[in-house]
């Protein structure tokens, strides 16, 4: 009996509330390792990882980079500039190309929704989402989870809300799942291009009012906006949607409790957060990167290990 | 797997006293409690460990720090075993370094648990010798690793196995052989 039902991480999806809880847990004792003198340990020592990075991204990636090498995995990076992909090589022949060089794990982002479903699909090798376009970003849903949990004991009954550019972001999604399989409230709140149709039927409260938001949350996760999607016309200008969503000292001081301020970084100050919010006590965004280092280590540890046949 | 208790090898007032003679035996050993700690080897370990601190107390009137270790990312069958163990705290709140540290576990039996207890120890730090104690040696060693503190020997074949309870986590502090039936 594994501790995950799971081979793959894709999403968070396909996970129960108590995988996620054994997630959690384990990855309070990974975070320890990262307090030692010696921050490693021998668990993944002959296990190959490739990480498929086919979009950038250097935080995601070197927090992957750092989980395995606290695990004693072996490493290589592989990114799409500078491959044969770039030679017009099908994402599917790359990955082959890889695997037939014998690597256990593959931790793979791509702009595209569902290019890991579909390597899962063709490969041997266990795969983990590392980011699939706007679908789910599986280790960074668990790593804003368990920040939470660290400051509140428990999810349950928590509201949380997600603030800003919904419709592009997987790492919304991940928090809209694994939060409320967790008995979490999900708030979400941006301007209304900027939220997908039909996201009340993933059970959340929509609003378009961040002050509504800052009234009724506990915790608010706030999402980076895409620069690059102005030019898109989702939104007027930075200065108009910093009028409306950006989270600023003034706004927060409405609440009748201090609110827990999370975002996945990179943080663009001045748009959909202050420096002073964002430097503030309530914030606990480096402590996301910590703790980002710690899940991704403990979704190595439970899906890597224990995978041979029985020798007994 | 179904298994049926064989016999009762230690009762609770027997469980006492073997603790009491394991820690004369560490003061002894170790010439007082100066730079002494124990690490007890989760889950029964722990309490094991707890209990002798709690005992050297009461002789030496001294307290000996008590860390709490889990060797699971150190061990070497997690690529034979299809189960993937709960990695359970680990938590030393002292400094290992020039230390006389005694391992605590219950049962002794391959080895390889506490092989793998060496190597994390030494990852927490250095400590001046690293000494055993089990509360039951049951044999079938398979690396050379020899307890300094013994609670009881117990010959084993294969099939049985040796269960420690403790009132911490069961009814009774007691000391069981066990058949396994496959």
């Amino acid at each position: 009996m594994s501790l995950l039902s799971q081979k793959h991480m894709l999403g968070l999806a396909d996970y129960s509330a108590a995988e996620i809880q054994t997630i959690l847990d384990t990855s309070l004792q990974m975070r320890d390792i990262l307090n030692r003198p010696v921050k490693k340990v021998p668990t993944l020592r002959g296990v190959t990882v490739v990480n498929l990075f086919l979009e950038n991204s250097t935080r995601t990636r070197t927090s992957f980079e750092l989980a395995e090498k606290r695990l004693s995995a072996d490493t290589l990076n592989f990114s799409a500039s500078g491959s044969a992909l770039a030679k017009g090589e099908t994402m599917l022949d790359t990955a082959l190309n890889i695997e037939a060089m014998k690597v256990d794990v593959v931790v793979m982002r791509h702009k595209s929704p569902g290019s890991p479903h579909f390597l899962a699909r063709h490969l041997e090798s266990i795969i983990i989402n590392a980011g699939d376009g706007r679908h789910e970003h599986p280790t960074q849903g668990l790593l804003d989870m368990m920040t939470l949990r660290d400051k509140y004991g428990s999810l349950k009954g928590l509201r949380v809300a997600l603030v800003g550019d919904i419709l592009h972001s997987r790492v919304a999604m991940s928090n809209i799942i694994g939060l409320k399989k967790m008995g979490a409230e999900v708030i979400v709140c941006g301007p209304s291009t900027l939220l997908p149709r039909g996201i009340e039927r993933m059970g959340v409260e929509i609003t378009n009012s961040l002050d509504e938001a800052i009234r009724r949350a506990d915790a608010l996760n706030i999402l980076r906006i895409q620069l690059e999607r102005q030019t898109a016309g989702l939104f007027p200008s930075l200065r108009e949607y910093h009028k409306y969503f950006g989270v600023t000292r003034a706004r927060l001081e409405q609440a009748s409790a201090p609110l827990t301020i999370l975002h996945p970084g990179p943080m663009n100050r001045g748009v959909e957060i202050t420096s002073d919010v964002a430097d503030s006590e309530h914030s606990v965004i480096l402590q996301q990167v910590t703790n980002g280092v710690a899940v991704r280590m403990a979704v190595l540890y439970l899906l890597a290990g224990g995978r041979a046949e029985p020798s007994a | 797997m179904q298994t049926k208790i064989k016999a009762k090898l230690v009762d609770a007032a027997g469980f006492s006293r073997t603790i009491t003679r394991i820690a004369h035996e560490i003061i002894e050993r170790n010439r007082g409690t100066e730079r002494l700690g124990l690490v007890g080897m989760q889950t029964r370990g722990v309490f094991i460990a707890r209990r002798v601190a709690e005992k050297i107390r009461e002789i030496e009137n001294r307290e000996v720090p008590v860390g709490v270790l889990d060797a699971t990312l150190y061990r070497d069958d997690y690529r034979t075993s299809l189960r993937q163990p709960q990695v359970q705290q680990t938590e030393i709140g002292f400094d290992l370094y020039d230390l006389n540290v005694v391992l605590v576990d219950d049962v002794l039996y391959t080895g390889r648990t506490v092989r793998a207890a060496l190597e994390a120890i030494m990852d927490h730090g250095r400590p001046k010798r690293v000494q055993l104690a089990v509360m039951v040696d049951r044999g079938h060693r398979e690396l050379p690793i020899k307890p300094d503190f013994i609670g009881k020997n117990v010959p084993t074949s294969m099939n049985e196995e040796v269960q420690v309870h403790m009132t911490e986590v069961d009814q009774e502090d007691a000391i069981y052989l066990v058949e396994v039936e496959k």
